[in-house]
């Protein structure tokens, strides 16, 4: 028997909480289509006006990488410690640029 | 256009709101934001060439290594902004179009040469610590994507400023030839570093209704304050001259009083005569020409992916 959860799309929901900031990830949700996603969504994650804007991804649609490779993934900026501004060494009295 | 749009959107602005892409915005309004973040971006892709043309000849591992690093950044940066203006409703396209042709301007800095290795180190320190007065203040601008991109960029700017600022001790505190070299470098670019923040508030044809609209932060002499006077202890810390000899602390004000700038030619670099103005645009031309092929083969690959795909299915 095939459950209704089946015959739905699974879709990522991404809430900017105030306007300025980034949509972020809040969960997911079983929906027939983005419409429905949308609708689903206001009422599972902003019950208490936590957003003022909400997107929906079907979930088929975001390629993540993948963590069990994050090692070889980033090691590029591994041995790149010049990139941060804490690498420098300033005197005293300019050391606040 | 209705009142009402334009009311809900002038209620946005002053109650500190971001504008965000599918508002509804005055066609003055993205006009004014398309031509300021465009020009942004194009600076940062431009400034990558002063800087390149000591890539391979910098005076060790190490500092070729930041150097490459701090390059990067600066795509990286134009890409952010490429992206924030796109949301506006211009293809990257047409910006690079009006960037080829003249139509968009980019920072006149750029349009400066990098004579000596001492240049790299005056640029990080001079020209990023300018840009970083400036995009400081512009985190607050009232277009969300921009904001959010100036939030990145000022993120990863420290390391440039305090990168160019060692190497420029390194000089400073070197032998008497390099440390002539740093002040040579720092008297070239101070003047235009200053000339960065623009004309006069009095002159400046976009600055009054970017300001209303709070595009603008903070007003271009008012940037230019800030960066003369953090700049004055940094110079002393060097041991080199002030290239200003009219630097005084003014009490009453609680700032630095300086010299005016130069302003013809400011105007004349803006207007095209730079020292290498048309040397920027024809490599900019050339490298895009150059790089034609990449596109290609990128399009062909996937075209041709595509075609396996609709075999498999098939």
């Amino acid at each position: 028997m095939t459950t209704i959860t089946e015959k739905l799309e699974l879709f990522e929901v991404f809430v900017r909480s105030k306007r300025g900031l980034d949509h972020k990830h809040v969960g997911s949700l079983h929906a027939e289509d983005h419409e429905q996603a949308l609708e689903y969504a206001r009422d599972c994650y902003t019950r208490r006006s936590e957003g003022v804007s909400i997107w929906v991804v079907k979930s088929s649609d975001i390629c993540a990488s993948q963590e069990d490779d994050a090692d070889c993934f980033y090691d590029p900026s591994d041995d790149k410690p010049y990139r941060h501004a804490t690498y420098y060494v300033l005197p005293d009295p300019v050391n606040n640029m | 256009m209705t009142t009402s749009q334009e009311e809900n959107f002038m209620r946005k602005i002053s109650a500190e709101e971001k504008i965000e892409p599918k508002d509804w915005m005055p066609d003055a309004y993205r006009k004014n934001l398309i031509r300021q973040i465009s020009q942004h971006a194009h600076s940062e892709v431009i400034g990558m060439q002063p800087e390149g043309n000591w890539l391979t000849r910098a005076p060790s591992l190490r500092r070729k290594a930041i150097l490459l690093s701090k390059i990067q950044d600066e795509a990286g940066h134009g890409l952010y902004l490429y992206s924030a203006c796109e949301t506006l409703g211009i293809s990257r396209s047409e910006m690079i179009e009006q960037l080829q042709s003249g139509a968009a301007k980019y920072s006149s800095i750029f349009n400066y040469p990098t004579l000596t290795w001492a240049d790299v180190g005056a640029i990080g320190w001079l020209v990023d610590g300018a840009a970083i007065v400036n995009q400081v203040s512009l985190q607050r601008t009232s277009y969300g994507p921009y904001s959010r991109g100036m939030i990145r960029i000022c993120k990863e700017e420290s390391f440039h400023q305090r990168q160019g600022y060692e190497a420029m001790l390194a000089l400073a505190k070197g032998s008497e030839g390099q440390k002539a070299m740093a002040q040579d470098a720092l008297d070239r670019f101070y003047w235009p570093a200053l000339m960065m923040f623009g004309p006069h508030d009095s002159e400046s044809a976009h600055s009054q209704k970017s300001m209303e609209w709070k595009i603008k932060r903070e007003t271009n002499d008012d940037l230019r304050q800030k960066f003369v006077d953090q700049t004055v202890k940094q110079i002393e810390v060097l041991g080199l001259e002030h290239p200003d000899k009219n630097i005084t602390w003014n009490d009453e004000r609680g700032h630095y009083d300086s010299s005016d700038l130069n302003w013809d030619e400011f105007w004349s670099v803006i207007n095209g005569n730079g020292h290498c103005n048309r040397q920027r645009i024809e490599h900019h031309l050339a490298a895009h020409e150059e790089g034609e092929w990449v596109r290609d083969a990128i399009t062909a690959y996937n075209e041709k992916k595509r075609a396996k795909k609709a075999q498999h299915a098939a």
